[in-house]
């Protein structure tokens, strides 16, 4: 919404007709008036930084418009004098098309130094048009002026990082999501087998998926058996032993035997250092033994292959 | 999730007959009282009848609370009892997550992945009660 | 999003009838604001954990169930209420393998274990209120276990 003026709320009588040269009145409504005075101009200016016009890519007039949005917030959050608050109800309107921008930047490999870099860029072009505009005024007005000027630049500067950190951490957020589907490959090893190989760290919400992801696939694959492999994981200490030992729970309740294997012997050692329990837990050394004991247990044998063909079975 | 929201069951379960097992199919969210008369017909049905297992199909059910839980294992303490095996079939993912969370792990229970598996395990002879293994440990 | 209508609610506890409604709403319920099956799964069966409590040491209550939002999640918000004996030990009460009702002891423990907020209310004499709010896709912090 970008014609939003400063019409509304305020104390100040002249407001309609901006007298050019009005002394008085609270540095914060001159910076206003100034602002919507000149909001094609600093528009103009805006449209030719790297913020603007490498986002704003379709025509100039669409990067004047959204500066000029930008201004209006500006003014907005001037006329109400609050030009040391972010969350200044004037802000509102441009927030989103501010995390676009810094999102867009941020794709584009730009680090959050350098976005706000650019951001503070766009002071100087404002401010040499408010000293021009406000030359006459005494020396001491034009100081209050840029100060208010300044201050409020900063606070746009922050409402954009805050907005552009926030887009940032959705998408962490979003990202550490996937991570955790993707890093949990099922491999099927035989029929009725199916495997996990766990590799990093496990905490609640990773077993989580894990547990979900092992018991889906031992359903679609009809797996009598299914394999956690742990060689991958640093440690184990009593909160993935208890995660461990609610999954071979689950799998058995469904009706599959779940074993785990890749105790590596510092692994062991931990576990009995800290006494753990890992209860009815099947455990093999290897992946290689756990399966060599689930193809046993299914009723397979593993015999040296023959000249004259394979020999399993 | 294909299925709706099931309507409630209230009275009785069907109870059916394969050769000497009894095949019982849960669907659905159960009452508490049709559990229980389950429990009953089921007790009566094996002293009567002498059947051998029985295999209780609950890909059907969409959550097994504690009570639910208790029923089973009551039932599959019972069938033992008058020398006959429960397996417990089917069981959802989602739900023995939740069991186990909520400290439910029924250690007793014979548990299968499916019907045809359960009826499989009732099959062999008799192993000491663990899910899945059907073949006998050999030294 | 409106998720009013089909998430706010309030449910008579009286009879094993009802615990079946009590569990078809808060599945309905948390299928709407977008919980996961699993975490359907478990709302539900903490659900009827607690309603059964009501239901069997509390003679009967109701449930109310709300939507809740905080910091832009979802949240689905059920509380159980009773005008029963109340509890007079409720660490006790918590503690796996306690019951007064004949069950496998899993009622108040087991159900805390099922949601991520739970907060339990009682006073003897007059009555016990159960709290339990789940939050719909939490980004996985790593959340403190037990």
């Amino acid at each position: 919404m970008p014609e939003v003026g400063p019409a509304q709320g305020g104390n100040d009588k002249e407001r309609k007709h901006v007298p050019q040269h009005e002394t008085g009145g609270a540095p914060a409504h001159e910076v206003r008036d100034f602002l919507l005075r000149r909001s094609e101009q600093i528009a103009q200016r805006w449209a030719d930084e790297p913020l603007f016009r490498t986002v704003f890519t379709v025509s100039r007039e669409e990067a004047v418009e959204a500066g000029k949005a930008v201004v209006d917030a500006l003014a907005q959050v001037a006329d109400s004098q609050r030009v040391e608050d972010p969350d200044a109800a004037g802000f509102t309107g441009v927030r989103e098309q501010l995390a676009r921008m810094g999102a867009a930047r941020s794709r584009a490999g730009l680090s959050t130094t350098q976005v706000a870099a650019e951001l503070a860029a766009l002071r100087p072009p404002v401010e040499n048009l408010l000293v021009a505009d406000l030359e006459q005024e005494a020396p001491e007005r034009l100081r209050e002026c840029s100060t208010v000027l300044s201050v409020l630049m900063g606070t746009l500067r922050l409402v954009a990082m805050q907005t552009a950190l926030s887009e940032i951490q959705a998408l962490t957020d979003r990202q550490r999501l996937q991570l955790l589907e993707v890093a949990t490959p099922v491999i099927k090893l035989w029929d009725g087998i199916v495997a996990v190989p766990l590799i990093g760290t496990l905490d609640s919400a990773r077993s989580q998926v894990v547990m979900e992801t092992l018991l889906d696939a031992v359903v679609d694959q009809h797996a009598r058996f299914a394999i956690l492999d742990i060689t991958g994981v640093p440690t184990v200490d009593s909160l993935v032993a208890q995660h461990l030992m609610k999954t071979v729970a689950a799998a058995r309740l469904m009706g599959a035997e779940c074993v785990v294997s890749g105790i590596r012997p510092a692994i062991a050692q931990t576990i009995v250092h800290l006494g753990l329990d890992l209860g009815t837990v099947k455990t093999r050394a290897s992946l290689a033994d756990a399966l060599g004991y689930c193809l046993h247990e299914l009723g397979a044998n593993i015999v040296n292959a023959t000249p004259d063909g394979a020999g399993r079975r | 999730m294909s299925e709706g929201f099931s309507r409630p069951v209230a009275g009785h379960v069907p109870v059916l007959r394969l050769g000497d097992v009894l095949l019982v199919t849960l669907q659905g969210d159960l009452h508490d009282s049709t559990a229980f008369q389950l429990q009953q017909d089921l007790s009566e049905t094996i002293a009567r009848s002498r059947v051998t297992g029985v295999v209780i199909d609950i890909s059907g059910v969409e959550i097994v609370d504690s009570f639910l839980g208790r029923v089973l294992a009551e039932i599959a303490a019972q069938t033992e009892l008058l020398a006959a095996r429960t397996v417990v079939a089917g069981m959802r993912p989602a739900v023995a997550i939740t069991l186990v969370e909520l400290g439910l792990t029924l250690p007793g229970l014979r548990t299968a992945l499916t019907t045809e598996a359960a009826l499989e395990l009732l099959a062999q002879p008799i192993v000491p009660g663990r899910a899945g293994g059907v073949r006998e440990e050999s030294p | 999003m409106d998720t009013g209508a089909g998430v706010e609610a309030r449910l008579p506890i009286r009879s094993d009838m009802d615990l079946v409604w009590v569990r078809q709403h808060v599945r309905q319920a948390a299928a709407k604001l977008g919980f996961g099956l699993v975490e359907q799964t478990k709302l539900v069966t903490a659900a009827s954990e607690l309603a059964r409590n009501a239901l069997v040491h509390g003679g009967g209550g109701v449930m109310e169930a709300s939507h809740v939002t905080a910091e832009g999640t979802d949240g689905l918000r059920l509380s159980f209420s009773d005008s029963g004996p109340g509890i007079a030990d409720l660490d006790r009460a918590l503690s796996d393998g306690y019951t007064s009702g004949g069950g496998l002891g899993m009622g108040l423990g087991g159900a805390r274990r099922l949601v991520h907020d739970f907060a339990v209310e009682s006073t003897p004499g007059s009555g016990t209120t159960v709290r339990v709010t789940s939050w719909v896709a939490r980004p996985p912090r790593p959340r403190e276990d037990l």
